[in-house]
């Protein structure tokens, strides 16, 4: 041996989760969960309200209604499975791309739609309240995820906090801060890098020199597990495990997401100008809708009939919120006084005042 | 009442407040068994527990963000920087997550934390152990600033600062941990935040400071009494949001202002001070605004740093200057 037979001390392995293929058919038994077809549907329900939401916002942005907008086109299944396995009571600390993640959660559309069109109203939203906002500053939210996961375990409360970010996250140290106070203390955080292969137009080569990020767990000193984010049952049963785990004292789990970005990063990106048209093409062939309605069709667990009245479902479901998102009353200008601190201190109450055209400040 | 440091002040509100509220934590590099590099948080980890007083990894970045998710969950954390010139990771937390996620969520989530560290220069301590970039976070909206210069205003404010609703930097003036000294109750009673004191009531000049330099702006104020100059004297204690109404008051009487701080001149927070004196209380004015500052210098080590901090005698004359000016 070349290193003089020096002894190995640790050894580490990472595992990849897959049921279903691209075209439909099962690679593995189906975990339990999956013979519960209204699960099934409901799952391919929310991931089909994401990408008609997501169209219709992307519309809404290109006629000047709407900021720019991050849309989830491919990687549906990774926000929904997620959400899909947490209990309310959990707390979600979801990326700006987590739309999926919200709507499972009770977020409404029109909150949706607020916050990208420059409200903070959105943020007050209808799903659980004690749940993150959007991050927008990269990997930030991971040690707010370790000091909710703190505050779980100090009270002795079951339950656990779901932090998601993207592949361009983990390069940041945030996100391993977090994940080591996570290992340190055994936490009950479950940490998922959605791995959609770009980082804006930054591949994921030049993003890590790992061949997987769920290894970056094993630094941290808990389990890492690469999982086909194409496949909402995967996700789904992967999430299952992991908050499962974490809700019984285990502690952290982290959960990498491999799955494929279709879409421009937001609309202000044109992909074009760092990846070709064949290459999203060729990805197309393995996106997370598609394959599940091939399985639910093949098990007679989803219609023609059924595929659509959900399509009109939809149709209307986001129509009504954009009415709703486009009557929103403005808000008055010193609203931005509003929940600045829990009283506002009384010398910005003339800087107030003057916004509010009542006198000079 | 007991005499003690300005760090056994700290020390006592920390404890008081841990033992008045469990939701109060502790955490930060070496808080727990070593009692952190100054001792402000001596014994506490034997009395409340290494779940309350918590050794974080040495991450500042985390220390500041696991604040912001503790506080988001109503727990009332108290993170511990070990100098201020360690600081700097944070300010991602504080600027885009501590100071706005009441805003930015419009209540639903607030963050009742506080983050102390060590302020200011004049301990001939290593580079980077000296800053005193206080400016820099009264910049950010939603945010309070506190500077206490004594103990009993340590003890009162910090108190304040973890009952208050918002996040709060605590800044303690690390050149007078120990030299400070004053009696302190422990009476469990807060001081008021965004309220400045005054140390010392003049007509001529007024002198206006925070933290340890306060130390040199007394010593200034009784060397001009010696000269018959009746100086005023202005703890600021809390930069943002400040008392704007004491110091044009102030000024409304004397005519007359120095403005001292360590930090900085360029964009300094005296310069915020001169310009709302220009803008509210220039009809007032019987001389222009001096400020007596630290220079547009990265403060030096042991060696030079004295030369860099406001001396009674740079503050004396600058008074004088600013009394005999027609
Ligand atoms: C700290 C920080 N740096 C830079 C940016 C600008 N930015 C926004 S998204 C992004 C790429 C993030 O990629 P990734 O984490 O993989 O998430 P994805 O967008 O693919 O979901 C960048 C660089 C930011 N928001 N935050």
């Amino acid at each position: 041996m070349a290193d003089g037979g020096l002894p190995v001390v640790a050894r580490f392995e990472v595992r990849h989760r897959n049921y279903l293929a691209p075209d439909g058919s099962i690679n593995r038994p189906l975990p339990a969960f999956a013979s519960d077809a209204d699960l099934l549907t409901a799952l391919y329900r929310a991931m089909m309200l994401l990408r008609n939401f997501d169209r219709k916002a992307v519309a809404l942005q290109r006629t000047g209604r709407l900021g720019t907008y991050a849309v989830s086109l491919g990687q549906e299944a990774v926000s929904v499975g997620i959400a899909s396995a947490m209990r309310a009571e959990d707390v979600l600390l979801p990326s700006y791309r987590d739309n999926g993640a919200l709507i499972w959660r009770g977020v409404k559309l029109e909150e949706i739609l607020l916050f990208w069109g420059g409200d903070e109203r959105g943020n007050h939203f209808s799903g659980p309240v004690e749940d993150f906002p959007f991050c927008v500053p990269v990997g930030s939210q991971a040690p707010h995820a370790a000091g909710v996961a703190y505050a779980f375990k100090l009270r002795k409360q079951p339950r656990v906090a779901v932090c998601m970010f993207g592949d361009g996250a983990t390069s940041k140290g945030d996100v391993y801060e977090a994940m080591n106070f996570a290992g340190v203390h055994k936490l009950p955080v479950v940490f998922v890098a959605t791995n959609n292969q770009w980082a804006i137009s930054v591949p994921l080569r030049l993003q890590t020199g790992c061949e997987t990020l769920a290894q970056k767990a094993i630094a941290a000193g808990f389990i890492g597990e690469q999982v086909d984010g194409s496949d909402v049952v995967a996700m789904r049963a992967a999430a299952e495990d992991a908050i499962a785990a974490a809700r019984d004292g285990q502690g952290p789990r982290f959960i990498e997401a491999v799955t494929y970005r279709l879409g421009d990063h937001t609309t202000s990106d044109d992909a074009l100008r760092y990846r070709s048209a064949e290459e999203v093409q060729a990805r197309w062939k393995e996106e997370p809708i598609a394959r599940l309605r091939s399985y639910l069709v093949g098990q007679k667990m989803w219609s023609k009939a059924q595929e659509e009245r959900l399509a009109a479902e939809c149709h209307d479901h986001v129509e009504a919120a954009v009415e709703r998102y486009l009557a929103t009353e403005p808000r008055r200008p010193e609203s931005m006084f509003e929940h600045l601190y829990a009283d506002l201190p009384r010398v910005y109450a003339a800087q107030r005042r003057k916004l509010a055209g009542e006198g000079d400040a | 009442m007991p005499e003690m440091t300005l760090v056994e002040a700290v020390n006592l509100a920390l404890a008081r407040a841990m033992e008045d509220d469990p939701d109060v934590v502790v955490l930060g590099e070496d808080v727990g068994i070593n009692g952190g590099v100054f001792r402000a948080t001596v014994g506490l980890q034997t009395r409340f527990g290494p779940e309350r007083v918590l050794d974080t990894p040495l991450a500042e970045l985390l220390i500041s963000g696991l604040c912001v998710g503790m506080a988001a969950q109503g727990l009332k954390p108290v993170g511990e920087i070990q100098f201020m010139g360690f600081l700097y990771p944070c300010i991602d937390q504080l600027v885009n997550h501590a100071s706005r996620i009441r805003n930015r969520t419009q209540g639903r989530l607030t963050c009742p934390m506080v983050l102390r560290t060590p302020h200011g220069a004049g301990i001939r301590a290593p580079e980077h152990h000296s800053e005193s970039t206080e400016a820099m976070l009264a910049h950010i909206p939603g945010l309070r600033v506190v500077i206490p210069s004594s103990p009993e205003r340590a003890y009162g404010l910090l108190l304040a600062a973890i009952r208050d609703p918002d996040p709060v930097v605590f800044l303690e003036p690390t050149r007078i941990y120990r030299a400070a000294k004053g009696e302190v109750e422990d009476n469990g009673e807060a001081l008021p935040l965004d309220v400045a004191f005054v140390l010392r009531q003049g007509r001529d000049v007024t002198l206006i400071s925070w933290g340890a330099m306060l130390k040199e702006t007394m010593a200034a104020a009784d060397a001009l009494a010696a000269e018959g100059v009746a100086a005023e004297v202005i703890d600021l204690a809390t930069l943002k949001p400040y008392d704007e109404a004491t110091v044009l008051g102030s000024v409304a009487k004397t005519g007359r202002c120095v403005i001292v701080h360590e930090a900085t001149r360029t964009g300094g927070f005296g310069a915020e001070i001169a310009a709302l004196i220009a803008e509210r209380g220039l009809t007032s004015l019987l001389a222009p605004v001096a400020r007596v500052t630290g220079y547009d210098a990265i403060i030096p080590m042991a060696r030079l740093e004295q030369h860099m901090m406001p001396s009674v005698d740079r503050i004396v004359t600058a008074a004088r200057q600013v009394c005999q000016f027609s």
